[in-house]
This record gives structure tokens, C-alpha cells and sequence, in this order.
């Protein structure tokens, strides 16, 4: 069978001590038995690792930030559009999802397909938002309480055993053993994030993960749970393992069919001893992690692609157990040519 | 042939360092945004007859975005009636604007309750909110039959005791304040619902005689950027509206909803602009409604849907128009440039990253600027960092979407307020507000002989 | 003023450092100071050649020409004086 030509725009090639989900993303399409796809790297730093890795990477182009506003980042896809073609984009970065969501309807006029949660989905997962979120789709949460004030501290102290997690509204969490530590994170995050402050009940046990990919009518395409094996000391995997566990699966498969979830998604899982299962964080785009699942036989990246183009897509049945990924780093050789054509041209 | 070859365009030389990461310039693709002209009418010309800085009013934007709001309520809703806010622009030609185009007045003092007055509003078509109102003021509005929202019991006891004396009976409503899942919750306006003060307040109303409920009243705080929080709002003030209803057999005539709708600046701290962010009057519209629609509210008897929006409705509308005065390089190698606008005239700037563009055509080269206003205090800063095109000694710059407060918080300080205008649906320019001069300052100084 | 010897200009408007390795990007106006700095140009010379071609007043110019020069030696572009 001839493969079919398609170009693929993807974001999140950071491939660094903190790797953005891109280049596995990419290696995933690459593999595909049914795509022959030219990859269109968008990043939005100089030094994106993926803009130089010419297997993984056809053109790259700078694109500007979320924070620039959508309409600059339109009129810049406009113009990459223009050039390129564009039949599929993948964002693969938390920050800039708002922004692309928000542009669906002129991305697909301008002929560009991209499968992303709905704004519901996105906002109602927010991390403040979970134990609403628990209640209403029947999944164990970690016991929490925004708070907005030290005063606050002393009002809930009751309801929590120490430790606790003192969490950001977007990032940051910090253990905290008594009061003290708790006023200290609470100045230490609030300052940095901005309120309220989540209190969240500290669960024992393993952390687990599951990558997952909705069809946005409640079924799901593909799923493959996962335990770190080893984790850096930014809180990275830097290996892994699949698992074998219904649990895990079912847990997966009951939220996409009650949510409707629509897109790429990761969860963030903590087993106890007892084999409770509680929900951490959904993140709502595919990990970094996601080769591991094109290695045990799921390749997400490829059915998200169909999904974009309105393909029909059969869902991904088993997968292996036992594979392991293991993270290394390498060292590219750039040139202060490449360097310069990006900075000036903003292309490569 | 001549061998007279015409100038190019100057564009002062400039060298930036290429950080590694951080980059948002692709070149010559990077587009830099400009605003030259203003309805049609030249941003230059304007500076030129009517002086620099200057204030201009759209009043196409005004009326666009009045009707986009109301749009969005009344295909929603059956009754519904929006009041213009004095406090975020009481200039006299937008308030009248807004009451031609069907607003009511809603005044927070005694003064602002005069202009409306003056502005031609009928009493009965005035609300007056805010916890300072006099004794005096209250008396006038009781006369005219305008709707007070009591703010706390103090006031309310001062109400009953004039009720006593005036022959008209007091039309009140009072102001609820509530959690409604948003920080920070504004509790230090009018009564509280969740400890039962706001139910307590409206016994109190129901068991005197001499004074008249007639709505209910809340504004839930400032730049709101979730709907859904006022869905929570409404349907509590539905569910008190019922509460009377089935315990005194009185129907509220109507439920005020505020303000507090977001514009759609963006926040100083915000990772996304306010544009992209900001929640759209449908949003705020759907979310209200459905609360209302969806209480046990009598269908029949369904109370006026009260709006006191002044941000989302005017803020897009009013334009700061400025000069460069001069460009710097500080110590530490950035750019600064000075305008002619300060902070003195531009009160926003403490929380919003304004947008500031050039007047005129640049080419795409910018530099890491700060953006400093013109007067001798440090704090005058109207943009702290600003990848700024490099713009000349008198060039123009714009500031949009100030529209909302800088009319009203403006400060006399250093120098004079300027002119403002207003450019009408013909494109005709009309002062509406002079600007100020020395002599104004003077007629309200005195010397004490001592001192002469 | 002296130019470093070593660096490279390149007419896209980038400029490479090799003793630093540090790189900058110059508008067209930059570009052509910075080669003629290089090529041994004096200031009157320069001004000349920029009074020629733009539509500039000398005072104007000779205020951004010295802030030029100024972010030049904040770049450390420029040889230590002897």
C-alpha cells in the first residue's frame, strides 16, 4: 500500500532535562505504516533540540508565545501555512493548549485539523477543581481545600492529618509535616503563583500513570499504564515500565466514557497498599513519556493523527507488558549558520 | 538623467543580543501592530488641532459594544435594563450617550446622584449604591423616588427614621455579599448571605411599613474572569427573591447583578492577554440567565434583570493619544523611551500591561524598552519591558482600551489634565472636556493675608 | 573607535563573535556603521556617508550614532583602547 503524504505540525520540541512530549510525538508518526509525513517542528525558543535533529524535524519555525496573544500566533500559522500546507497540528504544551483551543475554528478554516478537549474538559480537570471533579465522574481524590489566607491555616486545620501537600494553582507542591511548614510554603508558593493555596490530603503509595487518547464520543482508542522506574531530581521519568493492571485500565476507560474526552491525556495516579487507586492530575495532552506506548504496540501519536483527519480509528486492544524506556541524553552538532538562519529568518 | 536620488527613510542604528531560548521574532515576518488613525481620522491630525496628550472617545465603539451587550442579555432574558456606572466615566456627553442609548444612572455619591440629575435622568431611573450616602442625599432620593441599595444597618435605620418625616415611602434594595468560589470575596459591601445577615436585613424591610422592597442587589467584585460565578450570584439573590415571596407573599421587582464584567486588557502578572481570556457578554449572559430561569422563581413574575457594567462596556472605547519626548539608554543598556503620558493620566497602569503601539509606520526592528511617563517621580512607569519599535523624539504613540476609570481616578498632579474629545458616528470632533489650565487651580486657591 | 578584528557581519544583519561566542542582530543602518567601523571609517566620514543616504539632520544622528557606539563597547565589540 502506498503510504499517504500529510503534514504534520507539532510543538514541544524541548527534548531537555524536562522534555516536552514533541519528539516522541513525532517519532510515533514517523513509524506509521500508513502516513509518509513531512514534519513541521513550531518552537518557540533558539535552542529546542528537536529544530536541530534533521531525521526527526523536516522545517522548523519559530512561532511566538501564548502570552503574545492568538491573533499574532494566527497570523504567524497563517503565513507557516502558507508555505507548508499544513493537514494536522499537535500543541503539546499545557500553556499554549488555551490558546490553540480557542483557535480550532480558524485553524480548520484555514485547512489545519487538530483533536484537542473541549474547554469544559479542560477547565473542569484543573487542579482546583478536583475534588468536584471526583465527585461527579466517581473517582477517588486526594481530600483538599483551597485556602486564601493564613488565617485559613488554622479554620481547616482540623479536617487534615499531617503531612500535607501545599500545592499551586498551576505548579509547584511541597510536603508539609506541621502548621510552620505549611505558612512557609503557602508564602513561598502564593508569592511565585498567586492564590488561593490547595491543601491536599498526602496519599501513601506508589505513583502510576496511564497515557490515554479519547475519540471525544466516550471511547477510548488507546491506554497504557505505566510506573517510573526512576525519577530525576525535577520529578521526571527517566525510565519506566508497562503494566499489567484492569484496574488502572477501567479507572481509564470510565472517565473517557463519562467525560467525552476528546484528545491526548495523561493521569497521574497514586496506588495504595489496599489497591485504592486516587487521581493526582489529569494532564490534558499527550506525556513525554507516549514512545513507550507506540513501543508496547499502542501508537497513540498515529491515531490521533486519523482522529484530526476524521479517520475512522480502531481502538487499540492489548498492549505489551514489560517494556521499558530509558531516557539518555546525546549531543547534537549544530552550526552558528543554523543559528543564524533561525534567529534572523525565524525558519530552519 | 539627474543625479538627484531621493532619500531613504532613516531608522536609527540598533544592535540586540540573541539570547539563547527566548525569542519572539521571526525577522521580517514579525509584524508590528500600529494604530495611525482612529474612526477614520488621522491619529497625527487629532494631536495637531487638540494637543498632545489627548483623550478621544469612539463613539461607534461605545454604541457597538452597548448593542453587542444587550444583545446577549435579551435574547436571553425577557426584561432586562442596563444602568450606566458614573464612577468609571462621568464625563457629562458619555453619560448622556448611554442614557440616549436606554442606560439608567447608577451613582455611588451625592455627587455623581447631581450629575445624573443633571444629565436629565429621571429620579426614578436613578440606583444608589455605595455605603456614603448622606442624610441630605437620602432625603433627595427618597423624594425622587430612586432606587437606594442599602449597604449596612446603620444606613438602613437612618432610611426608616426619614421614612418617618418624608411622605414618599423609600423604594430599597439591599446590596448581598456572598461566596460565589472567586478570591478575593467582597465582603465589605452590603449584607452577607451566607450567615443570614442579608435574610435578617430583609425581615427588618419587610416588617416596616413605611419603606418598600423592591429589588435585590449584588456585585460580586472586579475583573471577573469566571461566568459561572455569577451564575452562582444570581442564583442565591433567586433564592432570597423566594424566600420573601413565600414568607411575606412580595414579589421583587428586580434583580441587580452589578458589575465587574472583565475588558479585555490584560493584567499585570497574567500569563494569557486579557484578549484571549476575557469571557465574552454571552458568556456572562448564559451564565446569569440560566440561574434565573432555572430558580424557583415564578415564571410568570419574573423579576427586571438589573446591569450596572461600566468596565466591558466603555473601556475599548477611549483612546490615550501621546508624543515621544525624548529616547534613553539606561545604565544597564536598556532603551527607555518618555512620553507625554503619565501615570497621573493613565491611573490603569498600575494594573494593566496597557497596549502602547506607534502612530506611525516602523519597520520590524525593536528594542527591549521601558516606557517611562513624563513626570519627575519614579513610580511613573507605563510599561516596565516592552519589545518597542524605535520610535523618534515627537513621534505619536497610541494607547488603547483605556476608556473605563483613567476619566474618573485621573489625578492633577505635576501637570494639567488634558483635552478629551469625543469623534461622532460623522466623524465630527467635539471637545468634551477642556483642557484644564493654570487659572482653573487658582480660582480655587486662596492665600491667607498673612501670606500675600 | 576600533572594531574587533575577528567578528563576522553578515548581511542578513547578524553579527557573530567568535572570541565570545556570543551573537546579535543589527538593522540595515547597523549593519552598514558596524562594516564601516570595521573598515576603518571615522565618525565624519561615517556622518557623511549616512546625511547622504538618509533623511536625517546631523544632531539627530550624531545622538543615536554615539549611543550606537556606546551599546557596541557594552557588547565589548570594540579593542580595548591602547
Amino acid at each position: 500500500m502506498k503510504k499517504k503524504k500529510i503534514v504534520v505540525a507539532v510543538t514541544g520540541l524541548n527534548n531537555t532535562d524536562n522534555p516536552g512530549p514533541g519528539v516522541p510525538v513525532i517519532r510515533g508518526i514517523r513509524e506509521s505504516k500508513e502516513f509518509d509525513a513531512r514534519i513541521i517542528g513550531l518552537a518557540y525558543e533558539n535552542l529546542e533540540p528537536g529544530i536541530y535533529m534533521k531525521e526527526i524535524v523536516d522545517k522548523a519555525y519559530q512561532i511566538p508565545y501564548p502570552s503574545s496573544g492568538s491573533d499574532t500566533l494566527m497570523e504567524r500559522l497563517a503565513y507557516i501555512n502558507s508555505v507548508e500546507n499544513i493537514d494536522v497540528l499537535i500543541p503539546n504544551f499545557d500553556a499554549e493548549l488555551f490558546t490553540f483551543m480557542k483557535s480550532e475554528d480558524k485553524l480548520k478554516e484555514m485547512g489545519i485539523s487538530t483533536f484537542l478537549p473541549t474547554s469544559e474538559q479542560l477547565e473542569e480537570r484543573q487542579k482546583s477543581n478536583l475534588p468536584a471533579y471526583g465527585k461527579k465522574y466517581g473517582i477517588k481524590v486526594p481530600y483538599s481545600k483551597d485556602i486564601t489566607s493564613h488565617w485559613d491555616i488554622q479554620v481547616i486545620k482540623n479536617e487534615f492529618q499531617y503531612p500535607v501537600l501545599v500545592k499551586g494553582k498551576f505548579y509547584d507542591a511541597y510536603i508539609a509535616y506541621n502548621d510552620e511548614q505549611v505558612s512557609n510554603h503557602f508564602n513561598r508558593i502564593s508569592a511565585k503563583w498567586g492564590l488561593p493555596i490547595i491543601i491536599q490530603e498526602f496519599i501513601r503509595g506508589t505513583e502510576v500513570n496511564v497515557v490515554a487518547l479519547g475519540d471525544g464520543k466516550g471511547n477510548t482508542i488507546g491506554a497504557v499504564p505505566m510506573r517510573k522506574q526512576y525519577i530525576t531530581d525535577k520529578g521526571k521519568g527517566w525510565g519506566g515500565i508497562t503494566l499489567s493492571d484492569k484496574n488502572m485500565l477501567k479507572i481509564t476507560t470510565d472517565l473517557i466514557s463519562k467525560t467525552k474526552w476528546r484528545g491526548g491525556m495523561e493521569l497521574e495516579m497514586i496506588k495504595t497498599v489496599n489497591n485504592d487507586y486516587y487521581m493526582i492530575e489529569i494532564n490534558p495532552r499527550i506525556p513525554a513519556w507516549v514512545y513507550l506506548a507506540v513501543g508496547a504496540g499502542q501508537n497513540i501519536p498515529e491515531a490521533l493523527v486519523k482522529l484530526a483527519l476524521g479517520m475512522n480509528v480502531e481502538p487499540y486492544k492489548s498492549y505489551e507488558v514489560g517494556k521499558m524506556f530509558i531516557r539518555y541524553s546525546y549531543d547534537l552538532i549544530g552550526d552558528i549558520q543554523q543559528f543564524e538562519k533561525l534567529s534572523i529568518n525565524g525558519e530552519l | 538623467m539627474t543625479n538627484i536620488m531621493k532619500k531613504q527613510k532613516y531608522e536609527r542604528p540598533i544592535i540586540n543580543r540573541i539570547n539563547a531560548g527566548v525569542s519572539n521574532k521571526f525577522g521580517t515576518q514579525t509584524k508590528i501592530n500600529i494604530i495611525s488613525e482612529i474612526d477614520g481620522l488621522a491619529v497625527k491630525d487629532l494631536l495637531k488641532d487638540y494637543g498632545s496628550p489627548l483623550y478621544v472617545i469612539s463613539e461607534r465603539e461605545i454604541r457597538e459594544t452597548y448593542s453587542k451587550a444587550k444583545q446577549a442579555f435579551s435574547t436571553r432574558y425577557p426584561k432586562v435594563q442596563f444602568a450606566w456606572s458614573y464612577k468609571t466615566n462621568y464625563l457629562d456627553a458619555v453619560c448622556r450617550l448611554y442614557h440616549k442609548l436606554g442606560s439608567w444612572a447608577e451613582v455611588v455619591s451625592g455627587f455623581e446622584y447631581d450629575k445624573a440629575i443633571d444629565n436629565g435622568v429621571p429620579g426614578s431611573n436613578i440606583i444608589f449604591n455605595g455605603p456614603d450616602k448622606s442624610e441630605e442625599d437620602l432625603t433627595k432620593a427618597i423624594k425622587n423616588g430612586s432606587l437606594i441599595h442599602v449597604d449596612h444597618f446603620d444606613e438602613l435605620y437612618l432610611i426608616m427614621k426619614l421614612a418617618d418625616k418624608i411622605e414618599e415611602t423609600p423604594k430599597l434594595a439591599i446590596r448581598v455579599n456572598m461566596d460565589t468560589g472567586i478570591y478575593p470575596q467582597w465582603d465589605r459591601f452590603g449584607f452577607n448571605y451566607e450567615n443570614g445577615e442579608a435574610w435578617n436585613a430583609l425581615n427588618r424591610i419587610m416588617l416596616n411599613e413605611k419603606v418598600d422592597l423592591v429589588g435585590l442587589h449584588t456585585h460580586i467584585g472586579t475583573y471577573i474572569m469566571t461566568p459561572n460565578a455569577y451564575g452562582v450570584a444570581a442564583y442565591k439573590l433567586a433564592e432570597l427573591a423566594v424566600r420573601v415571596d413565600k414568607k411575606y407573599g412580595h414579589k421583587v421587582k428586580y434583580i441587580d447583578m452589578g458589575g465587574g464584567f472583565a475588558s479585555k486588557n490584560t493584567l499585570k502578572g497574567a500569563y494569557l492577554p486579557g484578549a484571549d481570556t476575557c469571557p465574552s457578554f454571552d458568556d456572562y449572559a448564559e451564565a446569569i440567565t440560566n440561574a434565573l430561569i432555572n430558580s424557583e422563581i415564578d415564571p410568570d413574575n419574573l423579576p427586571t434583570l438589573f446591569l450596572e457594567t461600566g468596565r466591558a462596556l466603555i473601556d475599548d472605547a477611549g483612546y490615550l493619544l501621546g508624543t515621544v519626548l525624548a529616547n534613553k539608554r539606561l545604565a544597564d543598556g536598556r532603551r527607555s523611551t518618555i512620553i507625554d503620558i503619565g501615570i497621573n493620566m493613565l491611573f490603569t497602569s498600575f494594573w494593566y500591561e496597557h497596549n502602547i503601539v506607534p502612530a506611525q509606520e516602523t519597520t520590524h526592528h525593536t528594542e527591549d524598552t521601558t516606557i517611562y511617563g513624563p513626570l519627575c517621580m519614579n513610580i511613573d512607569v507605563i510599561r516596565a519591558a516592552i519589545q518597542f519599535p524605535l520610535l523618534n523624539k515627537k513621534d505619536h504613540v497610541v494607547i488603547s482600551r483605556i476608556g473605563a476609570y483613567n476619566m474618573t481616578q485621573w489625578l492633577q498632579f505635576i501637570t494639567l489634565r488634558p483635552n478629551v474629545v469625543i469623534i461622532d458616528m460623522e466623524k465630527n470632533v467635539h471637545v468634551i472636556r477642556e483642557n484644564e489650565t493654570k487659572k482653573n487651580f487658582d480660582q480655587l486657591e486662596k492665600v491667607p493675608e498673612y501670606l500675600k | 573607535m576600533n572594531i574587533k578584528k575577528d567578528i563576522a557581519i553578515s548581511d542578513s544583519g547578524f553579527v557573530f563573535d567568535p572570541t565570545t561566542g556570543e551573537s546579535y542582530s543589527l538593522n540595515p543602518l547597523g549593519v552598514e556603521i558596524l562594516t564601516l567601523l570595521k573598515d576603518g571609517d571615522d565618525q565624519k566620514e561615517i556622518t557623511n556617508f549616512v546625511l547622504q543616504k538618509y533623511e536625517v539632520d546631523s544632531d539627530t544622528f550624531e545622538n543615536n550614532y554615539y549611543d550606537f557606539l556606546n551599546m557596541l563597547k557594552q557588547f565589548n565589540l570594540t579593542e580595548p583602547q591602547a
